[in-house]
């Protein structure tokens, strides 16, 4: 096998992001820790420049090294989400980590080096790209959630995060293996093509801890433990990351497993999954209910909107995937603009985290109470914000495949998801004013929380062409 | 005939030493016997031709990893004797377990076939080394895990310098360079004694 660069032009943009990384990992030993807003800003533009080389790649289904990555539609589309995710967490950590205190030059590049993993991830054709990827994106985040080294909380989050998460790696190799036993075959197709011929026992237990593996890094319920802990010890900036961008990748991973590997086991897969998705939107909507920590409480919401995103997938038709990956779309703009504007809960030099935080907010100040509302109002699925077009396809496609119990129990659950929704938006405006916040917001953060609020508020204006792109883009998995 | 005496020979100390390692009183003894069962399947694994994982046992397991035990071993200020007081009253559940384990191993061995069609495991040609054979593979087939893995622990290793590196104040570092630009010039006065003075 001879390979030239030819062949390695669709995965350019994760070539590109792994040599800007390296180059700017020796400047910063070379510059030190006051380089770090320099690395953090090329960082930023290396994302910028991924970006237009993966707007110019080929996402005509290539498959290269061997089968070991494919470059579709589907992993063109999501691997944009995930750059553009990138691009607003390292946007938000600017002025958060100058505020902590916590200028180190490792954190942008970790950004960068679990983002290439997540890419990975997306174009991932083989348990053992899968597997890679999935490890770069992993220890990268263990080690950012625990970058406040000597901070207790943030200490603890990190710790926790690596022991499940070698757990979960764990399984999912336990999985691979047996995969791999009863199959005699590492590639995605050549398993399901296996599958197709004979579906023993055997490979459907190791398609069980592969799934258990992967739901843990979408935290499903009952894989969900780590995520308030790690939610709340990380500092802001970094759960801010954790929420907008790995579980798109890992969710795209799972579609593409499920539809490409294992489309034999059909019935068994969705079963799992219906499960899944059931017990984190339930879980997600009643556990919320109890926090008075705005970091849990965000966790405990991400929890929720990772079953209502698995109902696209349950549905197994095009357009319910297309739906997963529109719902996590708009899921991440609004995650985006409200944990920008939890950056800003900041009193005296310290966080505020508490919900009873944000008490007068609409006095004090009124721009980000009402961005902040408009913000809870769409994520709570209310008409004509965009979170409720990403519940309304959701549910539809739900619908469509004859799903009516999720359906059902996704309606009910939103509605009591809503209750802590609301609840901020009581906080805000009609309680007591606590102290204001410091107001002083770096341009970066205000224009992510500017373009979010503005997306939410104008969707309504043209709500198809996201869907049709995000349907177009899940047709990869379904032409074969 | 010598063949089958080495496999004996190894086999036999390998299983003898990893009893060893979980009977020696010592837990520095215990790390040592690990060390020799390593070495042993070492042995097991050159006698099956796979020189390369031989070497890479040698290198990676008793250079690294038992050397690494041994360090956490020696340093770590624990009563071992306290460990295993509490030890006895977990026997029932561990013969519990390993029974049921035992009972699976015989199960799956009983039951196991090989699926119709599947080959079995080609023998490299003999005109290519072992190490050769995983080469040519490594680098072309599986190039992509490989340089994958490479980024992985270059990410380990920035973890590892983020979490534990800390620049202490008030020590005393030799700086080569500022040695090196030192002159007679700046390093060196001469005074003028006047005599009966001093300096």
């Amino acid at each position: 096998m001879s390979l030239s660069f030819a062949d390695l032009m669709p995965i350019l943009p994760e070539l590109f992001l792994a040599c800007a990384g390296m180059v700017l990992l020796v400047l910063g030993a070379l510059r030190g820790n006051s380089a770090t807003p320099f690395i953090g800003k090329a960082v930023l533009i290396s994302f910028v420049i991924a970006f237009l080389i993966l707007l110019g790649v080929d996402w005509g289904g290539t498959s290269l090294l061997n089968d070991m990555l494919v470059m579709d539609q589907f992993a063109g589309f999501l691997k944009l989400l995930v750059l553009l995710g990138l691009m607003v967490s390292v946007a938000l950590s600017f002025q958060y980590l100058d505020q902590i205190i916590c200028q180190r030059f490792e954190y942008p590049i970790l950004i960068l080096f679990s983002g290439i993993g997540m890419m990975l991830m997306l174009s991932a054709n083989d348990l053992l790209s899968l597997y890679v990827g999935l490890e770069l994106q992993s220890l990268s985040l263990y080690v950012l959630a625990s970058i406040r080294r000597e901070h207790l909380r943030s200490a603890e989050a990190g710790m926790k995060y690596f022991i499940l998460g070698a757990i979960s790696s764990g399984m999912l190799l336990f999985g691979s293996s047996i995969l791999y036993g009863f199959t005699g075959a590492t590639n995605f197709e050549a398993i399901a093509d296996a599958l197709a011929s004979d579906l023993t026992p055997g490979a459907l237990i190791g398609m069980v801890f592969v799934l258990a593996g992967l739901a843990f890094k979408i935290s499903a319920v009952p894989f969900h433990m780590w995520t308030p802990d790690v939610y709340e010890g990380a500092p802001t900036s970094v759960t801010a990351f954790f929420a907008l961008v790995p579980k798109l990748a890992a969710l795209g991973l799972i579609a593409r497993l499920v539809f490409i590997a294992l489309p034999a086991a059909q019935d068994q897969v969705m079963q799992i999954l219906w499960l899944l998705a059931a017990a984190s939107m339930t879980l997600g909507a009643f556990a919320g209910l109890a926090q008075e920590n705005i970091k849990r409480l965000l966790a405990y919401s991400s929890i929720g909107n990772m079953g209502y995103a698995m109902i696209g997938i349950i549905a197994g038709s095009q357009d319910g995937v297309g739906a997963m990956i529109f719902y996590m779309a708009i899921y991440m703009i609004m995650t985006a603009g409200t944990f920008g504007i939890v950056l800003c809960m900041r009193r005296n030099g310290q966080a505020a985290e508490r919900i009873e935080d944000l008490a007068g907010l609409s006095s004090n100040s009124p721009y980000l109470a009402y961005g902040l509302a408009i913000l809870m109002f769409s994520m709570s699925g209310i008409p004509p914000l965009a979170g409720f077009f990403g519940k309304l396809v959701i549910f539809q496609a739900a619908v469509q495949a004859e799903l009516y119990v999720l359906a059902v129990l996704g309606v009910l659950t939103s509605v009591v998801a809503a209750y802590y929704y609301l609840r901020l938006i009581k906080t805000m405006f009609f309680d007591d004013p606590a102290d204001a916040f410091e107001n002083e917001i770096s341009f970066s953060r205000r224009a992510v929380m500017m373009i979010s609020v503005l997306f939410i508020l104008l969707f309504i204006l043209k709500p198809s062409m996201l869907v049709d792109i995000s349907v177009n883009a899940a047709g990869a998995l379904f032409a074969g | 005939m010598l063949a089958s005496l080495a496999f004996y020979l190894f086999a036999g100390i390998t299983l003898l030493s990893a009893v060893m390692v979980i009977t020696a009183r010592n837990p520095v003894h215990s790390v040592l016997f690990l060390i020799l069962a390593f070495f042993n399947a070492a042995g097991l694994f050159v006698l099956l031709g796979a020189e390369f994982v031989a070497m890479i046992l040698v290198i990676v397991y008793v250079g690294a990893v038992a050397v690494l035990f041994l360090f956490v071993v020696m340093m770590l200020d624990m009563s071992f004797a306290d460990l295993r007081k509490g030890a006895m009253k977990y026997v029932p559940v561990g013969i519990l377990a390993g029974g049921i384990l035992l009972a699976e191993l015989i199960v799956v061995f009983g039951a196991w076939a090989m699926k119709d069609g599947a080959e079995p495991v080609q023998p490299i040609p003999a005109d290519i080394t072992n190490t050769e054979a995983l080469g040519r593979v490594l680098y072309t087939e599986y190039i992509l895990a490989f340089q994958v893995s490479g980024l992985i622990l270059l990410v380990a290793m920035i973890g590892a310098i983020v979490l534990t590196h800390r620049r202490r104040p008030g020590v005393q570092r030799q700086k080569v360079a500022d040695q090196q630009a030192r002159t007679t010039h700046e390093s060196m006065e001469v005074q003028k004694v006047t005599p009966g003075t001093g300096v």
